[in-house]
């Protein structure tokens, strides 16, 4: 029991910087660019660990503490979704609204450490991404409120089981829920439309511009939290509409081992559509993302009218 | 017992009123009065703590009108209220022990702070409607009189104004509600009510009446106009009680009216005090988003946990009239363990505020920042504070929340279909407010305490005393342990809960590692303490692979801000424009905020303008057209001054006729 737990949650950390290099692959790859090799992540974050750590004279404690929380509180959220098996030993400790309060506890830290040292960067990062923050809870608490309605609980070894379960079927509600999550997922892992990751002078960014001040370990603590902070989506989407695979409680070596390889290769599709998603779609305006965001909560709201109207949705 | 004992406490507490009324320009007296406040506290207390779990205790004294005299009564309910009134009198007492030595005026503080403790107290016990309206309203003048405390600032003034108008429209609204409960025997004690219960009509008009009545002093919208104004104009510990306590004694007034008085309630009823709380919730946080002045910001927060508590309340409301106890007794817990932990973290907060506006002579966060540096204390103290209240887990702000939420879920099992759309709607307000809410905390914290800072006031900023901290530390400890443990008090909420809804939570108070189940055999579980051991470990894992693998050299440096460092400190993000993105979605529609520039043509080297202008709609739509009406009226009325004698007879004549023609139609 322990044990799964424990694999499940130190292979969160291994392969959060892989599908991070796998989809900045894909997407060089499509714009017909060799593009470095998917482990260049691993690599430009032990560059960032061997480096010294600069930090501005003004910085506070704060600033110095909030990366390690980050990635502490992030990890803790991206440990407890089932990825290779149903045995997540943390589950009762943390359903999903608790799930999404603790990244939201990383978001406050964050945001704060953009505001400690006192420039316009930090500022403009952090206040863009408290408003987006706001925007995409609603639609989170829907989304789970669908989830709740469709699998009868909201603690989401129960959702990926239920759904992995043969009588489920074709389900509209799942189907809206799914895309409404898709489109959470990338407003909150700051990908593109919302925010690009690549970039560091361009106005409209937001994580970026938040974390700009930050150097050495303090960076590759950050980098490894966003790193996460896209796996556990990525992760969540797999576990909760595509949960086959997923090796049960007490599996056996087999099970496991086939668990892994559909995992990657999950993770291996979910960075080829994201990487091609972002290629075909441009950077939004900053002010244009409340309607992104939008679409998706009226989306959950819709799929969770269809389930009160009738149970067969 | 229990009860004699507590109005001993007030008796005292009273005495010591009128002592500091005499003795209050003394050096000692402060210090003095405070420590006396704080041990009847601390005596309210232990009471409260002995009264929850134990049958009612019952007094009367021959007081008050000559027949019936005041009774006084302390149940399960009364306890928990008690206990909330009295933890918050022991720890702003302590606080004022430090703050209250800065004081100007002490002797206007000193004699209301005492007596206003002392009518918080009475009206939690009071047993009977006269009891009850007395107290009440001896605590609203109480509570006005700390506001106008330092009346020479014209705005205090004002908000005094609008507080006294608003205090007397509620006392005018429950007054009739308690008419109409006392029936046409006019039996004024609660037992009486209790005991005859109110036809369905006269419920509903009871019912809207306590809500409107009791919501104004707790400040639902629209009647929360005059708490932004009023409660930072108090002295930061009396703040601190307005805000955290005193909005929770009216919360009492509701709960006690609504599930105990009236008897059964229809769930039409529950549905409006469902729509009415989000609506409190997300307007109030709107407000306290657009505030630059750090206790205003904190006075409207309340609005929005009022909202909270309000939803709660609604559903059991609903969930008790369709016989779903198990939902009903999780609502309710909730709305108490929610009117427990505001009532803790926003006296903090105040606290905190109160501190920092001793030490920069400011509360405008425009000219703050930096302060984490000389005030690391103080700025912990206010972190926890503004983490609690943005509901993070693993603090008890989360977890009260958590409960509404689950609360929420139940909901797709109710009969109504009307119910079932509107509570997940509601839902997802509370969850927008509940994030923005977060912003919001970014907002203040951030600018209070972090940046460099904006004025000298801020960068020589000392911290401040001892007992003040211990006052802010003590409440810190409280939120983190009702964090991680909610158990314990939801399980000391259970008596309560079972006499609002007849059931009540499966908790038990001593198993530490058990989860927080919404209903028995649910899978929804949360463990604060669980989150919090994951954390301390995931914490110290990384830590430790620093320690081992990572380069541990850290150099100071100057800002790099893209190479392009700005030495002047204003023009750092300001409270304003942090706001600034959540603005432009939310409040160009709501509050009609615009933004006007004024830049100067190239070559011109005057300085530009930036102006945003915002209105009230509250203001506008609810207040507004009375004042003018009133106005319009008086200036009518006004001419009848000045008429002669032979004018006055004659209207006196025709008065006189007019009554005695409608006499006549009427027989």
């Amino acid at each position: 029991m322990l044990v799964m737990q424990i694999a499940q949650t130190v292979l969160a950390v291994a392969v959060a910087p892989l599908l991070t290099g796998m989809v900045r692959k894909v997407k060089a790859r499509l714009q017909y660019r060799t593009g470095p090799s998917v482990f260049q992540p691993y690599r430009d974050l032990s560059r960032l660990f061997t480096k010294e750590t600069v930090v501005a004279h003004n910085a506070s404690w704060l600033f110095c503490a909030a990366p390690t929380f980050v990635f502490a509180a992030t990890w803790v959220a991206a440990a407890q979704v089932p990825t290779i098996s149903f045995d997540v030993a943390l589950s009762p400790a943390a359903e999903l609204i608790a799930l999404f309060g603790i990244l939201t506890s990383a978001r406050f830290a964050l945001a704060l450490a953009g505001l400690d040292i006192g420039t316009s960067f930090g500022g403009i990062g952090s206040s863009r991404e408290v408003m987006i923050a706001s925007i995409a809870e609603p639609a989170i608490l829907m989304l789970i409120f669908v989830l709740a309605l469709v699998a009868g609980s909201t603690r989401l070894t129960d959702i990926a089981f239920f759904v992995a379960s043969p009588s489920v079927g074709l389900r509209i509600s799942l189907l809206l829920a799914f895309v409404g999550l898709a489109m959470i997922a990338i407003a909150e892992s700051g990908r593109i439309p919302v925010d690009n990751p690549a970039t560091h002078l361009e106005l409209t960014m937001v994580h970026e511009a938040m974390v700009l001040e930050y150097s050495g370990r303090h960076l590759a603590l950050i980098e490894l939290a966003a790193a996460l902070k896209l796996l556990f989506y990525v992760s969540l989407i797999s576990a909760v509409f595509v949960p086959w695979g997923i090796a049960p409680s007490g599996g056996t070596f087999v099970q496991y081992i086939i668990a892994m390889t559909l995992y990657l290769f999950k993770l291996a599709v979910a960075a080829a559509t994201l990487a091609f998603f972002e290629i075909s779609i441009a950077k939004m305006r900053v002010f244009r993302v409340p309607h992104f965001i939008g679409a998706a909560l009226m989306l959950v709201l819709l799929a969770a009218l269809l389930r009160l109207v009738s149970q067969s949705f | 017992m229990l009860v004699a004992v507590t109005l001993f406490g007030v008796a005292l507490l009273l005495a010591t009123a009128c002592f500091a009324a005499l003795a209050g320009a003394r050096p000692w007296a402060s210090a003095a009065v405070y420590g006396i406040c704080a041990l009847m506290s601390a005596i309210g207390l232990v009471c409260a703590g002995f009264g929850i779990g134990a049958p009612p205790s019952v007094i009367s004294l021959p007081l008050g009108l000559p027949t019936i005299g005041m009774h006084f009564r302390i149940d399960a309910l009364a306890a928990v209220f008690l206990a909330v009134v009295d933890l918050g009198g022991l720890v702003a007492s302590l606080f004022a022990i430090g703050y209250g030595r800065r004081e100007r005026d002490p002797q206007k503080v000193l004699p209301f702070y005492p007596a206003f403790l002392a009518g918080m107290n009475l009206v939690v016990i009071a047993d009977d409607a006269f009891a009850f309206l007395l107290s009440w309203e001896f605590m609203s003048l109480m509570s006005w009189a700390l506001v106008v405390s330092h009346g020479r600032i014209h705005e205090n003034l004002r908000a005094g104004l609008v507080y006294i108008l608003m205090a007397s429209l509620g006392t005018l609204l429950l007054l009739p509600a308690f008419a109409l409960l006392a029936g046409s025997a006019g039996q004024f004690a609660f037992s009486a009510m209790r005991a005859h219960g109110p036809n369905s009509t006269v419920a509903l008009a009871v019912l809207s009446l306590a809500l409107i009545g009791a919501g104004s002093k707790a400040g639902i919208f629209p009647l929360h106009a005059w708490l932004p104004l009023a409660h930072p104009a108090a002295p930061s510990h009396v703040s601190a009680l307005m805000s955290g306590i005193m909005t929770k004694v009216a919360v009492y007034v509701f709960i006690r009216i609504a599930f105990d008085l009236v008897g059964p309630v229809d769930w039409r009823f529950g549905m409006a005090v469902i729509a009415v709380g989000g609506i409190t919730a997300l307007l109030g946080v709107l407000y306290a988003l657009m505030q630059h002045d750090l206790k205003r910001l904190l006075a409207y927060h309340t609005v929005e946990n009022i909202g909270i508590i309000f939803v709660g309340l609604g559903l059991a409301l609903v969930f008790r009239a369709d016989g779903m106890l198990a939902a009903a007794a999780l609502a309710a817990s909730a709305a108490l363990f929610h009117v427990f932990n505001h009532s803790l973290f926003k006296s903090l907060l105040f606290f905190a505020a109160g501190a920092v506006q001793n030490a920069t002579n400011t509360r405008d966060m425009d000219k703050l920042g930096g302060l984490i540096r000389v005030m690391p204390k103080t700025a912990i103290a206010f972190l926890i504070g503004a983490a609690a209240i943005s509901a993070l887990p693993p603090l008890n702000g989360f977890a009260s929340e958590w409960m509404v939420f689950q609360a929420i879920f139940l909901s797709s099992n109710l009969p109504q279909w009307g119910l079932r759309l509107l509570t997940p709607s509601c839902g997802a307000v509370l969850a927008l407010s509940a994030a923005l809410a977060a912003a919001c905390f970014v907002k203040a914290f951030g600018a209070t305490f972090l940046g460099r800072p904006r004025s000298d006031e801020a960068k020589t900023a000392k911290e401040t005393d001892k007992t003040s901290i211990l006052a802010m530390y003590i409440l810190v400890a409280i939120c983190v342990f009702a964090g991680i443990a909610p158990f314990v008090f939801i399980a000391l909420l259970a008596p309560a809960v079972n006499l609002l809804t007849a059931g009540a939570m499966q908790v038990h108070p001593l198993i530490p590692w058990q989860p927080l189940v919404p209903v028995a055999g649910s899978h929804n579980s949360y463990s604060g303490l669980v989150i919090l051991v994951c954390l301390i470990a995931a914490i110290a894992a990384t830590a430790l692979f620093v320690h081992l693998f990572a380069n541990r050299i850290t150099r100071r440096s100057d800002i790099w801000d893209c190479g392009h460092p700005e030495d002047n400190p204003l023009t750092q993000y300001t409270a304003a424009s942090l706001a600034q993105p959540i603005r432009r979605v939310f409040a160009s529609v709501l509050f009609h905020a615009r933004e006007t520039v004024d830049m100067p043509a190239p070559g011109d080297t005057r300085a530009a303008h930036f102006c945003v202008t915002m209105r009230d709609p509250a203001w506008d739509k609810f207040y507004v057209p009375p004042a003018k009406l009133v106005g319009y009226l008086a200036d009518r009325i006004n001419p009848l001054q000045y008429l002669t004698i032979r004018r006055y007879l004659g209207i006196v004549f025709l008065t006189l006729v007019l009554l005695l023609m409608v006499l006549a139609i009427w027989e």
